[in-house]
């Protein structure tokens, strides 16, 4: 299981990643945006430390996080963002597509609350096929309004599946402050399965880590799925676009103090400040290289547009005859 | 030699994938007691991890095929009622369909969804008799709609075995054909490619699904005045427009039967692609649902807006004295 230094190593790395994402937006070498995982690193740092490399996740679309925090290479991750041919998914997925199916990260989502019944199933099918292997389904506040989510919390529920539902409750489902959207409670609709959760500080990775190594050995003894609500605060935009237009949804006091307490400095505070300091540079060049990799990456040939668009090798007629 | 109905011809093609591949499993509602008498008895021979009853929870337990075939299984979906693909077009055409391409090439998504009974079946009314194949056509999800029992068995198990998503139609009103034949002989029929049920010279009909019958019988009655070929699509996406261009090299006259609402229906592609690219030597026609169409209850009414023997038998006139 990861130190405390492993721990704080990829919440630095995701940390930095966002930011240096957010500059590329700014640079115009990212197109369309990202919906930036600032804040949250804590949920899929501690989550995914208490995986093996075999369980699978499905992400969202604010899922850089957890993407590396499965152990996606940062460098083939940036030019994915950039859309360049050695990205993750070559390019053809971008932000709210990344994948690595060689690493069971089986693709952010950019439909709201969609995933988790696709994890259902692959931890039914790993289930059936005498795996131990564990699924996690991230997914935001937002999510829990939507039925089809219900309905795989019910699915697995129903048949034991080895599911790990984790919310991260982020304060606000894009611009809707979750007191507006959400009747009853997050753990109360898993209560109504009979799936047991708990609400965990999303902020802190070692609290984050516990809850999700109780949940996953729970799951792998074949006891069903759990959800874990972790509180945490989304300390940048809904998405970039919001740097460019102002949205007024939460004022600059209730920014302050969501941003007041930090995963990243809650998680260095606990190590040796020259130590800290070694992983910064480290995590630094990383992302030199990653950047670099990317932006030094060939764009896709346009005469491949529709690659990939068949498994079975099926070519689409193109547009004009 | 025995009798094969297009039912048992489903359930057969069914039971044969399910023993040839135990990748291939079944998820759908009242599956284990076989309410769409396609199942019957699976349960019995493949056990409950195979052929999985399901909660009404369409939405979820198609894109939980789709996370179970993202993990190496190969699931088949029932659909009761042909309108539930409206509720799960996010599942299949958002989800299922996009995997390969926004991976990048690192996901393969086969599932089949058999809907065993769409269209009309007279007298369930607006929300149970839809036939929403073109829209699976439009969106580029592999469409198969077989017109007779031993075509239903072969591209069923085609579809199961292909590596895309396949939507499988199998329509109400072509549940009454039946075929003598010999069950060894029955094969997988391989996706987009056309059949050609009746040879003729005047004019090219394409019939879709159970309308195959009703162009079968207006060439039939039409056979002393006009030479009619009916060509049946069977897969409508890929569509087989290589067997279209060589029937209307023969014909040059074109009339489409189409169980779908007129706008955007494969009937409107069909005259399209021939208008661009085939050999036409008078207007073509086509014979489909309304705009819009919304069956009503009343018998009359709901067969007042489905496509006809007279409406087509008219249109075939018609091509054939056009240009």
């Amino acid at each position: 299981m990861p130190d405390a230094v492993a721990l704080y190593r990829t919440i630095r790395l995701i940390r930095r990643f966002e930011e240096r994402a957010i500059e590329l937006v700014r640079s115009g070498d990212i197109v369309g945006g990202v919906h930036p995982y600032l804040g949250q690193e804590a949920i899929a740092t501690g989550v995914c430390a208490a995986l093996r490399p075999d369980d699978v996740i499905t992400s969202t679309h604010r899922g850089h996080g957890h993407v590396l925090a499965k152990g996606a290479d940062p460098a083939r991750m940036m030019a994915e963002l950039a859309g360049r041919v050695t990205g993750l998914n070559r390019g053809r997925g971008g932000s709210m597509h990344a994948a690595d199916f060689s690493l069971g990260i089986l693709g952010a989502n950019a439909i709201v609350g969609a995933a988790g019944a696709i994890a259902c199933g692959a931890a039914w099918a790993g289930m059936l096929a005498g795996s131990d292997r564990v699924a996690v389904t991230f997914f935001g506040d937002g999510a829990v309004n939507q039925g089809v989510l219900l309905e795989a919390m019910n699915l697995a529920a129903l048949r034991r599946l080895p599911v790990l539902f984790v919310c991260e409750n982020n304060g606000y489902a894009t611009t809707m402050p979750t007191a507006g959207a959400v009747a009853g409670t997050i753990t109360g609709r898993a209560a109504a399965f009979g799936i047991p959760a708990s609400t965990v500080d999303g902020m802190d990775v070692s609290v984050v880590l516990d809850a999700a190594r109780e949940a996953v050995e729970r799951a792998r003894a074949g006891a069903g799925p759990t959800m874990l609500e972790c509180l945490t605060y989304r300390f940048d935009a809904h998405h970039t676009f919001e740097h460019r237009v102002r949205l007024r949804y939460r004022d600059d006091a209730d920014v302050a103090a969501g941003r007041s307490r930090d995963p990243m400095q809650i998680q260095g505070a606990r190590l040796d400040p020259d130590e800290r300091t070694r992983i910064d540079v480290a995590v630094e060049t990383v992302l030199d290289e990653a950047v670099r990799f990317a932006l030094a990456s060939d764009h896709p040939d346009p005469a491949g547009a529709l690659d990939h668009l068949y498994a079975s090798g099926l070519r689409a007629r193109p547009g004009v005859a | 030699m025995p009798i094969l109905s297009y039912l048992k011809a489903l359930g057969r093609a069914l039971g044969d994938e399910l023993a040839a591949d135990e990748r291939v499993c079944v998820f759908g509602e009242d599956i284990r007691v076989g309410v769409a008498n396609v199942t019957n008895g699976l349960l019995k021979r493949f056990g409950p991890d195979r052929v999985v009853d399901m909660p009404i929870s369409e939405q979820a337990f198609t894109s939980f095929a789709t996370g179970a075939a993202l993990a190496g299984r190969r699931p088949v979906l029932e659909f009761q009622i042909p309108s539930l693909l409206f509720l799960v077009f996010e599942q299949i055409a958002n989800q299922a369909h996009k995997f390969p391409l926004m991976t990048g090439g690192q996901a393969a998504v086969p599932v089949t969804y058999l809907v065993p009974s769409s269209g009309s079946r007279t007298g369930w009314a607006g929300q149970h008799s839809d036939h929403p194949y073109s829209l699976f056509a439009h969106v580029g999800v592999k469409t198969v709609v077989p017109a007779t029992p031993t075509d239903a068995y072969g591209l069923f198990r085609a579809a199961i075995q292909d590596d895309d998503p396949v939507v499988v139609f199998a329509p109400a009103a072509a549940m009454g054909v039946r075929e003598d034949v010999d069950y060894a002989t029955l094969v997988p029929v391989p996706l987009g490619v056309a059949r050609v049920h009746r040879p003729g010279t005047d004019v090219t009909v394409v019939a879709v699904g159970h309308l195959v019958q009703t162009a079968l019988s207006v060439a039939e009655e039409l056979a002393d005045e006009i030479s009619v070929e009916v060509f049946d699509p069977r897969t409508l996406y890929p569509f087989d427009w290589t067997g279209l261009a060589a029937s209307l090299d023969r014909t040059g006259r074109l009339v489409v039967i189409d169980d779908s609402n007129r706008s955007c229906g494969i009937g409107a592609e069909v005259l399209a692609t021939a208008a661009e690219q085939m050999r036409l030597v008078a207007p073509p026609k086509r014979v489909t649902r309304p705009d819009g169409a919304v069956l009503p209850f009343a018998l009359a009414l709901d067969q007042a807006l489905q496509p006809s023997r007279d409406q087509l038998l008219t249109a075939v006139r018609a091509v054939a004295k056009g240009g």
